[in-house]
């Protein structure tokens, strides 16, 4: 009896001290939170604000489309309305609200503390919010982007006819563009490293799947989008002519890196909906699903497949039938990894007893509607009948099946499965059928009608028609449908606003779901998991009896903070072995701060006010610096701790059992996709002219490129030995070498300086000079973060953060001169080798 | 590594989808050029069509180990026990479906280099 007594107070002592340390602030403070309870809420809050936003501007895009010569609103408005509505979709809504889905859930799913880098959540919120809000607010202005959501050439790099509005969509949407890819990089270390002990890779949910393929192909995806953002505004900010035929370029390279990004980005907020059905589905119909192995292999195929299809959007600008037909084969092929995850929901629910609630009725219009969508999307794959449909309201139509029966009709599934997990509250069933019956009915009157004013004729983008096409009727039932629809949106936001107060609570796990996220306390607990299961299983709560209790009573892993420190467990990436528990950043206002001032350097450099530019991209610079010299890689007290259950782990670990070194190179991964991109730049524009380089170019010549390399790589090496040094205990050594390796970065710069500087090379006269000078700078700007680095690590010995056991710093600074050597060595053979190769 | 019997990881799981993408980049990246340039379609269809035997070669030993990760059938679906065994025959299932997909998108890939015989 004492025993259980003091079991019982040791329990609650515990829980007092979890409570304390995972507690979210108040007050104002309140916004300095990074759990990712918090922001996860915030993100998904902001990106359906953005949604019903563009939601807004759809239904004005259709009123002025109700009828023929309508004058409604300016035609300058019209591409705005479209423009925006597009592009706020795309990148403010689709792909966010699965980075914020992710966050919120993801942690849970897996009986984690938080994911492993919380403030660089916080701080991708933070760039999302203030990209988002002067993207989206530049409508009030009469600036919003008018070009369309792809932003062809040569219509928007001229300044007349695209004002500023472009450069909003460029310079906001790259800023956007860094949230994603550091959201990608968390969730990716995430799924890998901090999934509970015995949740090997095959145990782990579908969910979790599919958020590491989709994170995967954002790496992939996004990079060739902003390299080509880089060069779209030195085109427009400086006349570098990478799209002008007259001095070289080419408007077709545009095309081509953004369809690199934006046709994958379809599968990119196609695959985590589905990946939201594939939790749903199996829970309502109460049986696991039937064919994990299919799902996964569905979700890796689609994701590779996705990519084969870019050129697919291109069919009409004059490439040789050959280049098209790959495009067409790998368009069809993609169906099939598609089919199976629809046939795969069609099984689960034939095994099972199917319980129909509202979020299988979404989920089962969903399927409905997207089989429909594919459809047409293998019709539209075929280039001869793309021929006639492109650019009609047929492509609109299939994209909007595609995008709603696969995206947002699951989404709001999730919204009616995931919101007791949310708020503890319950939506309401009866408005959820309403909401369902309006949004598909409208949905249906809106675009099935689309399909044959597309086949009538009907071009996409015009700001009105004349009477007497045909297209009358069916724009005003169109028109008609999507009012109907929005009311269904409403509904949905009446019924959640209704909820967050008067909704009845939700009992604890009120679906009789299988998975982790499902153990989430009925009182608002911040710790995530009062502690940390061992598990056995695809479905815990259905096959492992004991086990919520047991997680409840403090019997798991890390049922303690008895530092005082926020903690979660590391483990391995196939057998999910334990490894190491890692300490987590507290709250900070850090990343807020870093993202205000990275934030204004996008947007002044927007207005061409270089100097508040150039101001808020240093203080930004600095702020990140403060941050990670707090936040990151400190030295623990102890060595290991004792996690429970009689384990005692490393506190920490560096090299590639480290989370931040995981980190580090996903962030290369893309960052080395971009710099590919624009290699393909250049390629791209020797298989357009005759002769490439000009024969009247001049630079850069052989000696500076020579000089830049060798430096360069000396500086590589010097980090290398400073590594070594530092590992084998002769610290002197290292830091003399780092020094070195900043000296050596430096000429490096200053060489590759010359090259473009004295050599004769314009960049305003022809693309040849451009490209060459984009190159350089994209290498130097490398170099002068390797520089930083490399002092960095420099001051964190002197400071007596980086030891020989405590290498987190230099390894990781190692891994990013890795990647910076390589981008320095393929720059200077493709500038001063290939002109040597081609002529 | 992917012949090793005992390894069924990411990295094998990921190698045939990987294959499909470097054959679909030559192929497209090799056409791409020979048009520009004026190269013989006949010479670049050949190396696409080798291209492709090794692709489809790789892919098939891909598929073979993977066969072999499953346990030879010995152990049907859904493999979801907590053992090291049940997720290597997991990781098998799945590395042996994506290659079948592999293999199919490959010859997909191939079939316009054999139905379009120029530039046009």
């Amino acid at each position: 009896m004492s025993d259980d007594l003091s079991r019982d107070t040791l329990a609650e002592a515990q829980a007092a001290r979890l409570r304390k340390v995972w507690a979210t602030p108040r007050g104002w403070r309140y916004w300095s939170a990074v759990n990712n309870t918090e922001v996860g809420i915030w993100y998904i809050v902001t990106s359906f604000g953005f949604f019903l936003f563009a939601g807004v501007l759809a239904l004005i895009v259709r009123a002025q489309l109700a009828v023929p010569q309508n004058d409604l609103v300016s035609p300058e408005f019209y591409n705005q309305a479209f423009t925006l509505h597009g592009t706020m979709m795309m990148f403010l809504f689709a792909v966010p609200i699965f980075e914020a889905v992710a966050i919120l859930l993801l942690p849970q799913m897996l009986a984690a503390r938080d994911l492993p880098f919380p403030r660089l959540s916080a701080f991708g919120f933070w760039c999302f919010l203030i990209g988002g809000s002067f993207v989206a607010g530049s409508i009030f202005f009469d600036a919003a982007p008018a070009s369309g959501w792809f932003m062809y050439p040569s219509l928007a790099t001229n300044k007349d006819l695209a004002g500023i509005g472009a450069d909003i969509w460029l310079l906001g949407l790259s800023f956007i563009e860094v949230a994603s890819i550091a959201a990608a990089v968390e969730l990716i270390v995430g799924v890998l490293k901090c999934r509970p002990p015995g949740m090997r890779i095959h145990l782990m949910p579908l969910y979790c799947w599919y958020v590491l393929i989709v994170a995967g192909m954002i790496l992939f995806a996004f990079p060739p989008l902003i390299a080509g953002d880089i060069l779209f505004e030195l085109q427009r900010m400086f006349d570098w002519p990478f799209f002008d035929p007259d001095r070289g370029g080419d408007p077709v390279l545009w095309q081509h890196l953004f369809w690199i990004f934006g046709h994958p980005e379809v599968y990119i907020i196609f695959l985590p909906s589905i990946a939201l059905m594939a939790m749903i589905v199996p829970t309502f119909s109460q049986v696991p699903i039937t064919g994990y192995g299919w799902i996964v292999l569905a979700a890796v195929g689609t994701g590779f497949l996705s990519f084969g299809l870019w050129a697919h959007h291109m069919y009409t600008t004059g490439l040789p039938a050959l280049s098209l037909g790959f495009f067409s084969a790998a368009s069809e092929a993609v169906a099939i990894p598609t089919g199976v995850q629809i046939f795969v929901f069609i099984a689960t629910m034939a095994t099972g007893r199917v319980i129909f609630s509202v979020p299988m009725l979404f989920a089962a219009g969903a399927l409905a509607v997207f089989v429909f969508g594919g459809l047409t999307g293998v019709m539209v794959a075929l280039a001869p009948f793309d021929w006639q449909a492109h650019d009609t309201h047929f492509v609109v139509a299939h994209l909007h099946y595609t995008l709603i029966g696969g995206m947002l009709l699951p989404l709001i599934a999730g919204l009616y499965y995931f919101f007791p997990f949310a708020t503890k509250r319950m939506l309401s069933a009866r408005l959820g059928t309403w909401a369902f019956w309006l949004i598909f009915t409208g949905f249906n009157i809106t675009f099935l009608p689309m399909h044959f004013t597309g086949l009538r004729g009907m071009p996409r983008r015009v700001f009105t028609y004349p009477a007497g096409h045909g297209w009358d009727w069916l724009n005003l039932i169109s028109t008609f449908g999507a009012y109907i629809m929005a009311i269904g949106v409403l509904v949905v936001v009446v019924d959640v606003v209704r909820a967050l107060r008067h909704g009845p609570p939700a009992p604890r796990n009120p679906w009789n779901a299988g998975t982790l996220e499902w153990t989430v306390e009925t009182t608002d607990e911040n710790w995530g998991v009062r502690s940390v299961p061992q598990i056995s299983s695809r479905y815990p709560l259905w096959d492992q009896p004991g086990v919520l209790d047991e997680m409840d009573r403090g019997q798991g892993y890390l049922p303690d903070a008895a530092a005082g420190k926020r903690e979660t467990l590391i483990t391995g990436v196939l057998d999910a072995t334990p490894e190491q528990v890692q300490r987590l950043p507290a709250n900070s206002f850090r990343p807020l701060a870093a993202a205000i001032f990275i934030g204004t350097c996008f947007i002044a450099a927007t207005f061409e006010w270089w100097w508040l530019a150039a101001a808020g991209g240093i203080i930004g610079i600095g702020v990140i610096l403060g941050w990670l010299w707090t936040g990151t890689a400190r030295p623990p007290e102890a060595a290991t701790m004792d996690a429970g259950r009689g384990l005692t782990l490393p506190l920490y670990a560096s090299g590639p059992r480290s989370v931040g070194w995981w980190a580090m190179c996903i962030t290369m991964v893309g960052d080395a996709t971009a710099f590919i991109s624009l290699i393909f730049g250049y390629f791209f524009y020797w298989t357009i002219h005759a002769e490439f380089p000009p024969p009247q170019a001049t630079g850069p010549g052989l000696v500076w490129p020579a000089i830049a390399a060798a430096t360069g790589l000396a500086a590589w090496a010097a980090v290398l030995a400073a590594r070594h040094a530092n590992r084998t205990g002769r610290v002197a050594m290292a830091r003399l070498a780092l020094m070195a390796g900043a000296g050596l970065t430096i000429a490096s710069i200053a060489a590759g300086a010359a090259a473009i500087l004295t050599t004769g090379l314009d960049p305003v006269v022809h693309v040849y000079d451009a490209t060459v000078w984009v190159l350089v700078i994209w290498t130097a700007l490398h170099l002068a973060a390797g520089v930083l680095m490399q002092l960095y690590c420099l001051a964190r010995s002197l400071a007596g953060h980086m030891t020989p056991v405590h290498d987190i710093d230099i390894q990781n600074v190692t891994l990013y001169w890795h990647f910076a050597g390589v981008t320095l060595a393929v720059t200077m053979a493709v500038i001063g080798l290939f002109p040597l190769a081609s002529g | 590594m992917l012949t090793r019997p005992d390894r069924a990881t990411i990295v094998t799981l990921l190698a045939p989808p990987t294959v499909w993408a470097l054959h679909f980049l030559t192929a497209y990246i090799l056409a791409a050029i020979a048009c520009a340039k004026g190269w013989d379609p006949g010479s670049v269809r050949l190396v696409i069509a080798a291209a492709t035997a090794a692709a489809l070669v790789f892919i098939a030993l891909a598929a073979r180990a993977a066969h072999r990760h499953t346990g030879f059938t010995a152990d049907t679906p859904p493999h979801d026990d907590p053992t090291r065994g049940a997720r290597m025959r997991q990781m098998g299932a799945a590395t042996f479906l994506v290659a079948a997909l592999s293999f199919v998108a490959v010859i997909f890939t191939s079939l316009p280099a054999v139905f379009i015989p120029d530039c046009r």
